[in-house]
């Protein structure tokens, strides 16, 4: 046998060492791999047979037949038609449309309190800098689902029976049953406002792409912002008054319960929204405090010694530099937020969760059940990632 | 300010999991407050149990009663608390109808009724608690209905209790039928039947309303109480229980209608028929002590008794008890320990009590009602 002569290098003068077998470290490896694969596969495939013997002995049958069936039960938001007589299937999918509803509402308004907050940390204002650094504080280190039932609790408290609703002109009513504002019908030929709105916001950015290339062409500026506001109100209300106002409402009217007729938002989504924006924004508004501090300040400098005002500075140096930082976690940011907004239970929010569960607990397809709710919080969760990588790779450094 | 049953996920912030009992002592689990999270958790805990077989009682799932024999307790789930029915007292013991039909058990199985755990359990929670073998048995108001039996893995061992669902609105609404209710806006709890019922109620009579659905009872009349709902429906003996809890009790009434049938009884796991025989007799035991009106006070002299019927029940002839798996003295311990029908009957939720339900359909069949043993023999 070969002696090693060097304690860290094989000798190689008088051929391969021959070292036996198990220390060989590309088998060992190899053999570490199979094992934790197997077990893995032992384990899954005890977990499998495990359930189903289970599940026989106790005569629940499995799969996913039961989506069919009716359910049976009511919904207080459905913002697809319901009624109790349709399937457990259509019943989820309500479940999970509410809490995209939720999601979706959440992320638009907690990223815009969360940049306030975020700028007025770093204010040099004394009082909206101390302001937002308590909100911040505060909001933080108190658990979620006490939020939400203080906000529910607090919205119920605040808001008169619907028999003294507060109204805003007869059109707009609040109360203990939500809020709520007359309701569009849409007639034949709304269909081109529609198309309008759409047709007004493609020519929008194709404006503002238009405005970029030339300024950076020709220096010449152009008003981007006013243009676009007008192309995406301006088309459909054109098309609106063209196509004969075929958009009328439904007003509220005081019904012996509650209002009759009307769109409503219910209070469990006005609080559940209200909570997890109030909660996110805390996390937020940290994370663009930070985004916005790691862009050094030699870069504002830069860009006053060149005689640009300070809101070109932020808009044109700093906020881009910042978002590199802040892209990333505002990501995760977003995702909690889509998961907080399964503690909607708590309050009697129809969130998938809070209807999955009528569902499981009438049916027993706990499995079933499960396995829909992890397919679908996986599925928001890795579209708005991908979403987020992507924009995070657009806004990256170019270099010209 | 909500609570929850728990099980077998272990969440650090609290300690609501069965706290083993000291000296013999049924225990009151305290329930913890982020409970949404837990219930969500726990509802996977039924995934990982049946996936896993991770639960002793499902292991061997043949012998529940064996099972508790060498446990030493009967696991027994309940509710977080209803008036009459199963709630703990102020010094923490577990009181209540289907509590004593636990303990009627524990009693039968070890001569001692307090060896006997209770998890309290939502409405929702409760199938996953006995079908992912956390508890022993349910006694939680539980509705016979044919696709908890069936399909649910579940088999009903009885009815303890007799009930229908009733409706409570603000007097101050001026409503006096349920027929009235059409746009009112109803609080009630998820996973019951009572909100299947209502949706039925709703749509056979042509009404509009607005479900708002809690996972807890407690959730659903506070929302109520704070003005969310115009109406809060549950099976008649909840509304007499849950009234209590109001700010203002005299503010609210009952409406007259009954809309549904409630048969509320014990359940157990599908699949081990022993267990299911247990439960069964002990509460026909408890029925037939009534009927042949052998009560706490006067067990002593039954035991002396020449009738061959009472001789037979109390095991001094015959042995049906063994054949259950008991003792021959099962019955003499049920009603020494705790009673028989009536006796708990009047005791939780009598006319004695605050929430004075009268006998009524629970009443003997040899009394107009509807309580029926078949024969021990
Ligand atoms: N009997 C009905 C309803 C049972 C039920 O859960 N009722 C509620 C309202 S009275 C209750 O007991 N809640 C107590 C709790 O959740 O702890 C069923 O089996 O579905």
């Amino acid at each position: 046998m070969a002696k090693m002569t060097d304690g860290t290098l094989p000798a190689r003068a008088t051929g391969a060492p021959k070292v036996a077998f198990f220390n060989d470290p590309k088998t060992r490896s190899l053999i570490f791999q199979g094992l934790a694969l197997a077990l893995l596969v032992f384990v899954i495939f005890t977990a499998v047979t495990n359930a189903v013997t289970n599940l026989r002995n106790q005569n629940i049958a499995g799969g996913f037949g039961f989506l069919d069936q009716t359910a049976g039960f009511g919904i207080s938001q459905t913002p697809i038609p319901w009624s109790e007589s349709m399937s457990y299937g259509r019943a989820f999918l309500i479940g999970l449309l509410n809490t995209l509803l939720v999601a979706i509402v959440g992320i638009f308004f907690a990223t815009l309190l969360g940049f306030v907050v975020g700028v007025a940390r770093l204010s040099p204002n004394w009082v909206i800098s101390k302001i937002a650094y308590w909100y911040v504080e505060v909001i933080r280190n108190l658990p979620l689902l006490f939020q939400i039932l203080f906000w529910y609790l607090a919205v119920l408290a605040s808001m008169p029976a619907p028999r003294n609703s507060h109204s805003l002109f007869g059109l707009f009513f609040a109360n203990q049953r939500g809020i709520t504002v007359p309701r569009p019908i849409f007639e034949p030929g709304s269909g081109y406002i529609g198309i309008a709105l759409i047709l007004g916001i493609v020519a929008a950015f194709v404006v503002r792409s238009w405005a970029y290339k030339r300024q950076a062409a020709t220096g010449e500026q152009f008003p981007v912002a006013a243009s676009m506001v007008g192309l995406i109100l301006g088309l459909p209300i054109v098309a609106y008054l063209v196509t004969g106002m075929p958009v009328s409402f439904d007003y509220a009217q005081q019904g012996r319960f509650n209002l009759t007729g009307g769109m409503t938002l219910i209070p469990e989504f006005v609080a559940l929204t209200l909570a997890l924006v109030a909660y996110t924004a805390a996390f937020i508004g940290e994370i663009v405090r930070a985004g916005i501090q790691a862009v050094s300040y030699g870069q504002t400098e830069a860009g006053r010694s060149l005689g640009l005002p300070e809101g070109r500075i932020l808009n044109l140096i700093v906020v881009p530099q910042a978002l590199r930082v802040i892209i990333p976690p505002l990501t995760s940011q977003y995702l909690n937020l889509a998961k907080n907004s399964s503690l909607a239970v708590g309050i009697g929010y129809p969130d998938m969760v809070s209807v999955g569960g009528t569902i499981l607990n009438q049916t027993g397809q706990a499995i079933e059940i499960i396995a829909m709710w992890m397919g679908c919080y996986l599925t928001i969760s890795i579209v708005t990632s991908i979403f987020m990588n992507w924009y995070n790779q657009r806004i990256a450094l170019v270099e010209r | 300010m909500q609570k929850c049953g728990v099980f077998r996920v272990k969440a650090p912030d609290d300690g609501a999991l069965w706290v083993p009992a000291k000296d013999n002592k049924s225990t009151t689990n305290r329930v913890g407050k982020a409970a949404t999270m837990k219930r969500i958790v726990s509802t996977l805990a039924l995934g990982a149990a049946l996936g896993f077989g991770a639960t002793a009682a499902l292991a061997q799932a043949p012998s529940t009663l064996r099972n508790i024999q060498n446990k030493g307790f009967v696991q027994c789930g309940v509710t977080q608390g209803l008036a009459g029915f199963s709630m703990p007292d102020s010094a923490g013991n577990w009181t209540g109808l289907d509590v004593d039909l636990c303990r009627a058990i524990a009693a039968a199985i070890f001569n001692d009724p307090t060896k006997v755990r209770f998890s309290p359990l939502s409405a929702k929670d409760r199938f996953t608690a006995l079908q992912s073998g956390e508890v022993d048995l349910l006694s939680r108001n539980t509705t016979w209905t044919l696709q908890r039996d069936t399909s649910l893995g579940l088999n009903f061992a009885g009815i303890n209790y007799y009930d229908g669902q009733g409706f409570m609105v603000r007097k101050s609404l001026n409503v006096k039928s349920a027929r009235e209710l059409s746009g009112a806006s109803v609080c009630v709890q998820t996973g019951t039947t009572t909100e299947l019922n209502v949706a039925d109620f709703f749509r056979a009579n042509n009404l509009k309303y607005e479900p708002v659905v809690f996972a807890s009872a407690d959730e659903t009349i506070k929302a109520y109480d704070s003005g969310r709902c115009d109406v809060f429906t549950t099976d008649a003996s909840g509304l007499y229980a849950e009234r209590v809890k109001l700010a203002k009790p005299d503010d609210h009434v009952v409406l007259p209608e009954i809309i549904s049938k409630e048969p509320l009884g014990p359940v157990v796991r599908h699949g081990d028929d022993q267990w299911l025989d247990v439960v069964k007799w002990v509460h026909f035991a408890m029925i037939t002590a009534e009927e042949l009106n052998i009560t706490k006070a006067n067990l002593d002299q039954m035991l002396q008794s020449t009738n061959p019927e009472v001789r037979r029940v109390l095991g001094v002839e015959g042995n049906g008890g063994e054949a259950l798996g008991l003792t021959k003295d099962w019955v003499v311990r049920i009603v020494r320990h705790v009673g028989n029908y009536a006796e708990i009957f009047d005791r939780n939720v009598g006319p004695s009590t605050r929430l004075g339900i009268s006998r009524g359909l629970n009443a003997l069949w040899t009394k107009g009602g509807l309580q029926y043993a078949p024969p021990i023999r």
